[in-house]
């Protein structure tokens, strides 16, 4: 089955086998407000924990989207790009930014489940 | 009840109630349409004889249909200009709080001396030997600007703020190079609090970025700045006061960890205003700091209106101050265009201008430092604080403050703490200051701030200006926490345009006019 886990800035990964999806949560796009940009990776590259996967830009601000993991980039949701309202909308379905082929599972150690990360979000 | 007259002598029914004029101006505010909307290319102000018959050597280049520049009649062309101008809104309209911009007033007396003959009408491509007038202000200027920041050299020539970032980080990276670590020291710090441009400037230079976080108490800790240096780090981009209006109380020890570690300390100069005359940047250990001239020193700006942002640098960094420069050779003034020329020691990187900078912003910043004078420059500064803790205090029992514990510096912070459960946002709530007749303080800013907004008021100021500002805002608040959300979820009410859908403008911008098709060729 797969699992989501989330890091403390907001990211999401959902990890089916040696994969995980990597977008950022519904938390995260209503602090935004209205997503207007996202710009994605080149398929192949290379990301390391905590370094940038993605950027999403909103009415309100630029941010980076941060690996939760590292891993290499092996698709990316090129739909945001013509439609980057989709991050708003179904950001945990439709609206997700880049798969990644995990080279790392002992990372995942570190990040929050669903539960941990809907207490953090309280504490915000 | 009517005079003999006829003219009624109390207010008319309903006044209040809006309705939709026929011509869809607001009462003497007039709606004004594009140029290309309004003008025709068959009508034009200037009488111009037809030029005589004559033979084209263009051949097949020739255009085969007119360009369609709009024409207007002088009158025609007057009003459209004035309506415009009168839909803007500057300092000279009204206070203009805008955070971390210090819109100042900019004194009469700076446009004229800027206007003299002298200054208005000089070329710069005209012989040297013909300006020593403009040699002699570009050198005092430099030595007042030398002199409030406590640095040995000033590079004159960036035009704006962000310009003069770039010009003092390619300093630093030349600086590096020199020291054959080019390679390897690439990286720089920029705190979370930073204006955006900091981070922009760095990436643009080609270093990558490393944020440095805030403490809860909106400043920056030297602990933190210390446990991410490294060999890899060139510099620290540092904005002081900071963007939270607080003045960096490690600023001394963070600059001298950068040192250590053999990197450089760049200062956002943006905030200058708060601290001339009271602290010198060299004496803090900055290695680059841009100054806006058209913040700190009154210049015009907004609207478009030209910027100058000179940097002054440290010792370290003065051998590769851009071109031009004014050299002192033998006691005279000799300008340094290229980099061939440059003085033995001097390895400028390059040049970041066409000509020599903004000269009439020279101007007027030199009329501002010469008629206020040492003393009147600190009283500005002193003012600036003093005006922006005065709102402060005059709000906070009703608004949030993120950081109660510090003193605000130029500009008092408040965040949207206090709108919890109103329905009402920070963006609401500028927009219902528009309808008040104020220019909406920065929103969103800093990003460490939640709902931030950011309000800077500047020495220009009365106290009765002040009171107004603070009695319109009190009112706005004790509204919003009273349940009255209409007034600021629809506003502004009262623009000539109503609230712009923002989302919609950044997905899909129309950024290019284009003429309607006449009905005749859009139904073919």
């Amino acid at each position: 089955m797969a699992e989501t886990r989330y890091t403390k800035d907001h990211e999401y990964i959902r990890i089916e086998g040696d994969t995980g999806t990597v977008g950022i949560s519904d938390y995260a796009q209503a602090q935004l407000g209205d997503v207007v940009f996202v710009e994605l990776p080149a398929i192949g590259k290379a990301v390391t924990k905590g370094g940038e996967a993605a950027v999403v830009e909103s009415v309100k601000a630029a941010s980076e989207v941060y690996a939760p993991v590292s891993g290499e980039v092996v698709a990316v949701n090129s739909e945001l790009e013509a439609s980057p309202g989709t991050v708003n909308e179904d950001p945990a379905g439709k609206g997700w930014f880049v798969k990644l082929k995990l080279s790392n599972a002992a990372e995942l150690e570190g990040l929050m489940s669903e539960a941990e990360y809907q207490d953090y979000v309280k504490t915000l | 009840m009517l005079n003999r007259q006829g003219r009624p002598t109390q207010a008319g029914e309903a006044a209040s109630e809006q309705h939709a004029t026929f011509t869809g101006n607001k009462a003497l505010q007039q709606i004004e349409p594009l140029i290309f909307e309004i003008g025709h290319h068959e009508t034009t102000g200037v009488d111009i004889d037809a030029p005589a018959p004559f033979k084209s050597r263009l051949g097949k280049h020739a255009r085969k249909d007119g360009i369609g520049l709009p024409g207007l009649s002088e009158p025609e062309a007057m009003r459209h200009y004035v309506r415009l101008s009168q839909k803007n809104y500057g300092i000279d309209t009204g206070l203009f709080p805008l955070g971390s911009c210090t819109m100042k007033h900019n004194a009469r007396l700076n446009e004229k001396m800027a206007r003299l003959p002298g200054f208005s009408d000089v070329h710069p491509l005209q012989p040297v030997s013909t300006v020593p007038g403009a040699l002699d202000v570009m050198l005092q200027l430099s030595h007042y600007l030398m002199t409030l920041t406590g640095m040995p050299a000033v590079a004159l020539s960036p035009k704006a703020g962000a310009h003069g970032e770039a010009c003092g980080m390619m300093a630093i990276k030349a600086a590096i190079a020199a020291k054959g670590e080019g390679a390897t020291r690439n990286v720089v710090l920029v705190p979370e609090s930073a204006h955006g441009t900091n981070p922009a400037t760095a990436a643009l230079i080609g270093f990558s970025v490393k944020s440095v976080p805030a403490r809860p108490d909106g400043t920056v800790a030297v602990e933190d700045v210390k446990a991410l240096l490294g060999p890899e780090i060139a510099a620290i981009m540092l904005t002081n006061p900071n963007t939270c209006g607080i003045f960096e109380p490690q600023i001394v020890e963070i600059a001298a960890a950068m040192h250590e570690a053999g990197a450089y300390f760049y200062c956002d100069g943006a905030n200058f205003n708060a601290i001339v005359g009271k602290a010198k940047p060299g004496d803090l250990g900055v290695d680059a700091m841009h100054i806006n001239l058209h913040k700190t020193f009154s210049t015009p700006h907004g609207g478009g209106g030209p910027g100058a942002g000179p940097v002054v640098l440290s010792q370290r960094l003065a051998p590769y101050a851009p071109v031009p420069f004014i050299h002192i050779e033998n006691g005279k003034p000799r300008l340094i265009e290229n980099k061939d020329d440059a003085p033995a020691g001097n390895q400028p990187f390059g040049r970041m201008t066409a000509f020599h900078g903004q000269m009439g912003m020279y101007v007027r910043a030199l009329a501002y430092m010469l008629s206020h004078g040492s003393d009147g420059m600190k009283q500005a500064s002193e003012d600036a604080v003093l005006n922006a803790n005065y709102i402060r205090a005059g709000l906070s029992d009703l608004m949030s403050l993120p950081f109660p514990d510090h003193p605000s510096m130029h500009e008092a912070l408040f965040d949207d703490e206090w709108l919890k459960g109103t329905g009402v946002s920070t963006l609401d709530f500028a927009k219902a200051m528009i309808d008040e007749g104020y220019h909406p303080m920065t929103v969103y800013f800093p990003l460490v701030v939640h709902g931030a907004m950011l309000i800077e008021p500047t020495e220009s100021e009365s106290k009765a200006s002040l009171d107004l500002f603070i009695a319109t805002l009190r009112d706005l608040a004790m509204a919003a926490q009273g349940n009255d959300k209409a007034r600021f979820t629809a506003a502004p009410h009262h623009a000539p345009i109503r609230r712009l859908d923002e989302t919609r403008a950044a997905r899909q911008p129309v950024l290019k006019w284009v003429k309607p098709q006449p009905i005749a060729e859009a139904a073919e």
